[in-house]
C-alpha cells in the first residue's frame, strides 16, 4: 500500500488552458495550483484519507485546571481487550522523552502526575470503531487531588520570559514633556478557528521509495510545519531522522493554530499506532479543538507617552504583560514580536519597552497570526488617538508627524533604509476611503477609525540565521522543474506563488514547474510556515536556486539539482542579549480605515466598510495577496467585536461553534484593498511578507471608530455589545487597573 | 446513530400509532435540534428511535382556516418566508423566520420543532405568544400561553404530536426584534414581539421559558408605554450565561421594547 | 434500512441505519469526502449539500430522510468533467483559499443562483451566511458569485 499523498501535480486540462505561458509569471493572478481539487471536492484533507485497517484514536483529558492525578482506573467491568490504552509510561517504555519539543521542555505529551490546565491530555485510547471507543472512554475514571489554579494574570507569579528594549532616556525625556498620557489596554483570547479541526493519521512504520516497510513512524496530518512535527516525533518516540516521516495532508486553514499544536496530535497518534501495531486516525471534533487547543495570548498593555504641546513625540514607556497559559509553547517568541512592534510605526527618540509573559493555569496559548504584534499594536494605535485627543489635534496629523520614514530608527535602533511606506499607505487609504455617511436612524450612530501599522517580515532577529532554511530546485530527467521545500500550503497560496517565483527566475512557462509534496522524507527543511516568511525568505531561496539552476543548465544536463541555504546578509545585525539592532530584514506597512455603526439601544457594532492600503513590496499574485489581506482583516474585526471567550474554572465556556462565534458573510464589511508596491531589494522580485500584517490594523481602528460614533473609549477587545452598552450607560470605567 | 431505530410513518395517523407503541421514540422533522443533540449524546435518556415527521404532507402547508392562518408543524421556515399569505398577514413571523440560523437551517427548521424543543431562545416563539397562536395537536388545541410549562418543558402529553399552529387573523400589528451576537447563525440574547392592540409583550431568552410580560402588558393596556418599559424588568428573569449577561438582557429588553412601542425601527 | 435516493443524478440504494447522519453516509459509506465536517451541529455549513435543490447541513439530516429525494454533493457539481461556471469563478477570483469551506460554499451559492439568477450583493451575503469561511473575509467569494449572475 502506498501512503495516500496529496498530489503535488494537478495540472488538469483546465489549468493548462488558463495558464497560457506568457512573459512574466510574477505579478499575475493565475489560477491557484490547488484550485481545481478544492472546488471539486477532490482535495484530500486528513479526515478524508481512507486508510484500511486504521483504528480510531481519542484523547482523555483532565477535568481540573490544577492539581495532581491521584488514580487512573480502567473500569474492570469493561472489556479492554478490544482497546489500546496509552499512558505516559508508554513513552518511557518506548525509549522516548515525555515532552513536546518546542522552546522549553516543560510540556509533557501526556500528563504523568501534575495537571496544569483543563483538558490536559492524560490517556490515549484507540479502537476499531467509534462506538467501542466512546464506550471505553466512559469507563476511564481519573481521580485528582485538585489545587487552587491561577487563572488571573494579576495573581500570576511564574514568569516565562522578560524582555526589555531601551532606546535613549525615557525618564529624562519625560521631564521635558508638556503632556504625559497614560492608558492601559486589554486584549482578549482568540481562537484561530481554522474550519478543519486538528487531526493526524499515524502509521507504525515508514515506507521506502520502493514501497518497502521499515521501522519508524509516518504521520500524515493537518499542519503548518512538517519539521516541527518531525523533531517532536523523534524525541517522544526515540526515532532517527529517517525513521520519522511527516507528510502534510491538504490543510484546512492554520493561522498559527497548526504551527505547534500538531506536534502534540502527531505524537499522540504515533504512540497509539505503535502500540496498536496498525494505523490510527486521531481527528478532533470541534468541541475538543475549541476546548483544548491554543489561543491568542491575552494581555494587558500600559503606555505612558510624553509629548510637547506641538505634538512632538518625546518618549514612549510601554509595559506589556501577556498570559502564556499553562505551558511555555512559543510564548517567548510571541512576546518578542509583541515587544518589538509595541512602539508602533513611529519614530521616537526615547523608548522603553518592558515585556513579560506569565504562567497561568489556562490551556497554553500559542501561535496565532500576528504573533503578539496585534496585541501590542492595538495599544500603540489607540495611544495615538488618546494623545491626539489630549492635544486637541486630529490623530491623522499626529501620525503623519510621528511616522517612520527612510533613515529613521525603530525602538531597537534599527535604521530603516528601504521599503518604508508608512506615509504612502496612509495617503492611499485616506484617498481610497468612501465618503463619510451620516446615519439615517437616531438610534444608530456611525463612526470612522483609522490605524497605521507595520509588521516585520520573517523570523525575529537572528532567527533566520539560526534556522538556516533550505530549499532545492531541480530539473528532472523528464524535463520538469521541481521545487522542493517544506513550506506548506494552508490556503495562503504557497504552492502557486512558489511556482510563479521559480518560473519567473527560470524563464520557463508555469506549467513546466511543479512542487514536491511536503514530506520530510523528500524535501529539505525550509523552516516553518509562519512569521510572514514564506514568500519573502523561502521564496527568495527558491528564486536564488532557480536562477543558479538556469545558469548551470546552459552548460550542464539533466537531472540537475540546486540547493540553497539561507545566509543572513552581512548588513543585518542583531544582538539577542541587548535587543538592539535589525529586528527584521524589512517591514510591511498598512493603513486601515473602518466605518461602523453602533446601535445605542443594544450596543451592537456593525462594521460596514473597511479600506486598507498595504505595502507588501511586490504582490507575487495580487488576487491571493488581497485574499490574505481581506481574510486577516475580517479575523481582526471578529477579534475586535464578537469573538469572546469566557472561562469558568479554567475551562473555556465557548467550546462549540454555537457559542464561539466568528463573522458570517452577513457580518463582514465591504472590504477594499489597495496594494501599494514599494519593493524590497532582497525580497524575491521585491516581495515582503503579507501573512500577518492584515491581523494588526483593524482592531484599533474599530475601537477608534466606536469612539468616533459614540464618544466612549473602550480600550479593550473584544468590544462586545455588552461592553459597549455598559460604556454608553456610563457605568463602566475603562482603561485602568489589572482586570480580566 | 447506531442503536437508534428510524421510523418512517406513512401518514399522520400512522405516526400517532407508532408514537403510542414506542414511547421511547423522539419525533424529528428538520433535525436542526434533534440531530445535534442526538449526535452529542445530549438526549437523556437516549431515544430508542427517531420518528420522522418531515415528509408527512398533513404537517406541511400554509392555509387560511376560519379566520385564522394555519401553518403546518413541519413546514420549514423557508416556506413561511416565501408564503404570500404569511407575508401579508403575519409579516413579523416572516421577519422572525429570516433571523433563524441561515439558509440551511431555514430550509429544515419548523414551527413544530421550535415549539417541541421549547428553548427559551426559540426565535419564533415570542411571535406566537404575541399573536395568541393556538397549537393544534393530533388530539386537541393548546393556547400558546399555556404551552410552555418549564425549562424545555411543554404541555404536550405522552405520544402527542404537534400538527399545526393557528394564528388568529384579528388585524393586530406585531413588531419583532431579535438581538444576537451576529447577523446570522446566532442564538438570540434577547428576542421580542409586541402588539399595541391588544397589548402583548412577549420576550425570549430572558427566563427559563419564552414568556408574556404581564406587568408590561397591563401598563400597555392602559396606554402607558413608559410604564410598560419600566414594568418589563420585573416580568423577566434573565441570567448570566455563555451568550450574554443578565444586566445586558435587562437593559436591552427595555431599550428594544421602548423602540418597538414607539413604532421603529 | 434500505434507502433509495438519487445522488448526483444517479439512482442509488444504500443499506445504512436510517438515523445515521447523511454526512456520515456520504463520507464513510460512499467515500464522497468532498462534503466536510466542521462542527457537527449545523453552525459552519461545511457539510452543506442540496436536497431537492435546497441547501441543507448534511450533519442534521437523518439518512432515512433522503428516501426518494435528490441529493447533490460537491462531487456532482462539475457535469461531464467540466467545471461549473461557479467553480471556475471560485478559482479565477480567489474565492477558495484553504478550501475546506469551499464545497459547502459552492453548493449554497449554486442553490441561490438556481432560485435567483440575478442576486444582489446583499442577497448573496444572506444566502452564504450559513457557510463560515475563515480565510477570505468573504469578499472574493461574494465577487465570484456575483460574476456568475445570469
Amino acid at each position: 500500500m502506498r501512503f495516500p499523498r496529496p498530489t503535488g501535480r494537478i495540472l488538469l486540462q483546465y489549468y493548462r488552458t488558463m495558464s497560457c505561458s506568457s512573459d512574466t509569471a510574477v505579478g499575475r493572478s493565475i489560477p491557484r495550483r490547488d484550485g481545481v481539487e478544492k472546488v471539486t471536492g477532490r482535495a484530500r484533507y486528513t479526515d478524508d484519507l481512507v486508510v484500511p485497517g486504521a483504528w480510531y484514536g481519542r484523547t482523555i483529558r483532565s477535568t481540573v485546571a490544577c492539581g495532581t492525578i491521584r488514580a487512573i482506573t480502567l473500569d474492570p467491568a469493561f472489556d479492554w481487550s478490544r482497546v489500546v490504552v496509552v499512558s505516559a509510561d508508554d513513552i518511557a517504555m518506548g525509549g522516548g522523552e515525555n515532552v513536546v519539543q518546542l522552546i522549553r521542555d516543560d510540556q509533557p505529551a501526556l500528563a504523568q502526575r501534575a495537571i496544569r490546565h483543563q483538558e490536559e491530555p492524560i490517556l490515549l485510547l484507540a479502537a476499531a470503531d467509534k462506538t467501542t471507543l466512546e464506550t471505553a472512554a466512559g469507563h476511564v475514571h481519573i481521580m485528582y487531588d485538585p489545587a487552587e489554579p491561577v487563572l488571573d494574570l494579576g495573581r500570576a507569579t511564574e514568569t516565562y520570559t522578560t524582555i526589555e528594549i531601551v532606546k535613549g532616556d525615557v525618564a529624562a525625556a519625560r521631564r521635558q514633556a508638556d503632556v504625559v498620557v497614560e492608558r492601559t489596554f486589554r486584549v482578549g483570547l482568540q481562537e484561530q478557528l481554522y474550519i478543519e479541526p486538528q487531526g493526524a493519521i499515524a502509521y507504525p512504520y515508514r515506507e521506502t521509495s520502493n514501497g518497502k516497510r521499515e521501522a519508524g513512524v509516518t504521520v500524515i496530518g493537518s499542519l503548518q510545519c512538517p519539521y516541527y512535527v518531525h523533531r517532536a516525533l523523534k524525541r517522544a518516540l526515540a526515532l532517527s531522522d529517517e525513521q520519522a516521516v511527516v507528510i502534510q495532508a491538504e490543510t484546512g486553514g492554520g493561522f498559527g493554530g497548526k504551527e505547534e499544536y500538531p506536534s502534540l496530535v502527531a505524537i499522540h497518534a504515533a504512540l497509539l499506532a505503535r502500540k496498536a501495531g496498525r494505523p490510527v486516525r486521531l481527528v478532533y471534533d470541534r468541541h475538543e479543538d475549541l476546548a483544548a487547543t491554543t489561543k491568542r495570548h491575552p494581555g494587558v498593555i500600559t503606555h505612558r507617552t510624553a509629548v510637547r504641546r506641538d505634538g512632538t513625540l518625546l518618549a514612549q514607556d510601554i509595559e506589556i504583560v501577556l498570559d502564556g497559559g499553562a505551558y511555555c509553547t512559543l510564548t517567548p517568541v510571541v512576546l518578542s514580536r509583541a515587544a518589538i512592534h509595541a512602539a508602533g510605526p513611529y519614530s521616537c527618540p526615547n523608548v522603553r519597552i518592558r515585556a513579560r509573559a506569565l504562567a497561568t493555569n489556562t490551556p497554553p496559548n500559542g501561535a496565532f497570526r500576528g504573533f503578539g504584534a496585534p496585541q501590542s499594536l492595538f495599544a500603540a494605535e489607540l495611544m495615538v488617538e488618546h494623545v491626539a485627543e489630549r492635544l486637541g489635534v486630529p490623530s491623522v496629523e499626529l501620525r503623519r508627524k510621528w511616522l517612520l520614514r527612510v533613515g529613521d530608527t525603530t525602538a531597537t535602533g534599527q535604521k530603516l533604509s528601504e521599503s518604508v511606506s508608512a506615509e504612502q499607505v496612509l495617503d492611499a487609504a485616506l484617498r481610497g476611503a468612501p465618503p463619510v455617511r451620516p446615519s439615517a436612524r437616531p438610534t444608530v450612530r456611525r463612526g470612522r477609525g483609522l490605524s497605521l501599522v507595520f509588521h516585520g517580515s520573517g523570523f525575529t532577529g537572528s532567527g533566520e540565521k539560526k534556522l538556516s532554511g533550505r530549499v532545492a530546485v531541480e530539473f528532472t530527467a523528464a524535463g520538469e522543474y521541481r521545487i522542493l521545500s517544506a513550506s506548506t500550503e494552508i490556503g495562503q497560496g504557497t504552492k502557486t506563488i512558489f511556482c510563479q517565483i521559480a518560473a519567473e527566475a527560470l524563464g520557463v512557462s508555469l506549467e513546466r514547474v511543479t512542487l514536491a509534496p511536503q514530506d520530510t522524507s523528500l524535501v529539505p527543511d525550509s523552516g516553518p510556515t509562519v512569521a510572514s516568511r514564506t514568500a519573502m525568505i523561502v521564496g527568495g531561496l527558491i528564486r536564488d536556486a532557480a536562477l543558479e539552476l538556469r545558469t548551470r543548465l546552459a552548460r550542464e544536463r539533466a537531472p540537475l539539482r540546486v540547493e540553497k541555504t539561507y545566509i543572513q546578509a552581512d548588513t543585518i545585525h542583531w544582538d539577542d542579549q541587548t535587543y538592539r539592532g535589525d529586528a527584521y530584514p524589512v517591514y510591511a506597512w498598512a493603513c486601515t480605515i473602518v466605518d461602523l455603526e453602533v446601535d445605542t439601544d443594544t450596543g451592537e457594532v456593525r462594521v460596514t466598510d473597511l479600506v486598507t492600503a498595504v505595502d507588501c513590496g511586490k504582490a507575487i499574485h495580487p488576487v491571493m495577496a488581497e485574499g490574505q489581506i481581506e481574510g486577516g482583516n475580517l479575523q481582526a474585526v471578529g477579534w475586535a467585536t464578537i469573538e469572546e471567550i469566557k472561562m469558568k474554572d479554567g475551562r473555556y465556556v465557548n467550546d462549540r461553534l454555537a457559542t464561539y462565534l466568528i463573522p458570517t458573510a452577513l457580518d463582514a464589511p465591504r472590504i477594499r484593498t489597495i496594494l501599494v508596491e514599494n519593493p524590497y531589494s532582497r525580497g524575491p522580485f521585491g516581495a515582503k511578507g503579507i501573512g500577518e500584517l492584515p491581523m494588526d490594523g483593524a482592531a484599533p481602528a474599530v475601537i477608534a471608530a466606536i469612539h468616533d460614533a459614540t464618544g466612549v473609549w473602550l480600550d479593550e477587545v473584544p468590544a462586545t455589545a455588552e461592553k459597549v452598552l455598559e460604556a454608553l450607560h456610563g457605568k463602566r470605567e475603562t482603561g485602568n487597573g489589572m482586570r480580566r | 446513530m447506531p442503536g437508534v431505530t428510524y421510523l418512517r410513518p406513512r401518514d399522520l395517523s400512522d405516526a400517532v400509532r407508532l408514537y403510542a407503541e414506542r414511547p421511547d421514540c423522539r419525533p424529528v422533522a428538520g433535525g436542526t435540534d434533534v440531530m445535534v443533540m442526538l449526535h452529542a449524546g445530549a438526549i437523556r435518556p437516549a431515544p430508542g428511535a427517531l420518528l420522522d415527521l418531515w415528509h408527512l404532507g398533513e404537517l406541511k402547508g400554509i392555509r387560511r382556516v376560519d379566520g385564522a392562518l394555519e401553518i403546518g408543524a413541519a413546514e420549514p421556515y423557508t416556506g413561511i418566508i416565501r408564503s404570500a399569505l404569511v407575508q401579508q398577514h403575519l409579516p413579523a413571523l416572516v421577519e422572525a423566520s429570516r433571523t433563524i440560523g441561515a439558509a440551511q437551517i431555514q430550509n429544515r427548521g419548523t414551527l413544530g420543532g421550535n415549539l417541541a424543543n421549547a428553548s427559551p431562545a426559540g426565535d419564533t416563539l415570542p411571535v406566537l405568544l404575541a399573536a395568541d397562536a393556538i397549537v393544534r395537536t393530533d388530539r386537541r388545541t393548546i393556547p400558546i400561553a399555556e404551552f410552555f410549562t418549564g425549562y424545555r418543558r411543554t404541555a404536550l402529553g405522552a405520544g402527542e404530536l404537534i400538527v399545526a399552529v393557528r394564528f388568529p387573523l384579528d388585524g393586530r400589528v406585531l413588531r419583532f426584534r431579535k438581538v444576537g451576537t451576529r447577523a446570522a447563525q446566532a442564538i438570540s440574547k434577547v428576542v421580542l414581539a409586541v402588539s399595541r392592540e391588544p397589548a402583548r409583550v412577549a420576550v425570549g431568552s430572558v427566563a427559563e421559558v419564552p414568556l408574556r410580560a404581564r406587568g408590561a402588558e397591563a401598563a400597555l393596556a392602559r396606554g402607558d408605554v413608559a410604564g410598560a418599559v419600566a414594568a418589563v424588568v420585573a416580568d423577566i428573569r434573565p441570567i448570566d450565561d455563555v451568550r450574554s449577561t443578565a444586566a445586558y438582557r435587562r437593559a436591552v429588553t427595555q431599550n428594544v421594547l421602548a423602540r418597538l412601542l414607539e413604532g421603529g425601527p | 434500512m434500505t434507502v433509495r435516493f438519487t445522488l448526483n443524478g444517479s439512482p442509488l440504494t444504500v443499506d445504512v441505519p436510517g438515523s445515521s447522519r447523511l454526512l456520515d453516509v456520504l463520507r464513510e459509506d460512499l467515500h464522497l469526502t468532498g462534503t466536510k465536517e466542521g462542527c457537527g451541529e449545523g453552525e459552519c455549513g461545511a457539510c452543506s449539500v442540496l436536497i431537492d435543490g435546497e441547501v441543507v447541513n448534511s450533519c442534521l439530516v437523518a439518512a432515512g430522510q433522503v428516501e426518494g429525494r435528490e441529493v447533490l454533493t460537491i462531487e456532482g457539481l462539475a457535469q461531464g468533467g467540466e467545471l461549473s461556471p461557479l467553480q471556475r469563478a471560485f478559482i479565477e477570483r480567489g474565492a477558495a483559499q484553504c478550501g475546506i469551506c469551499t464545497p459547502g460554499m459552492l453548493l449554497a451559492a449554486h442553490a441561490l443562483l438556481q432560485g435567483n439568477p440575478r442576486p444582489s450583493a446583499d442577497e448573496v451575503r444572506v444566502a452564504l451566511a450559513g457557510n463560515l469561511c475563515r480565510c477570505t473575509g468573504y469578499t472574493k467569494i461574494i465577487d465570484a458569485v456575483l460574476a456568475c449572475r445570469a
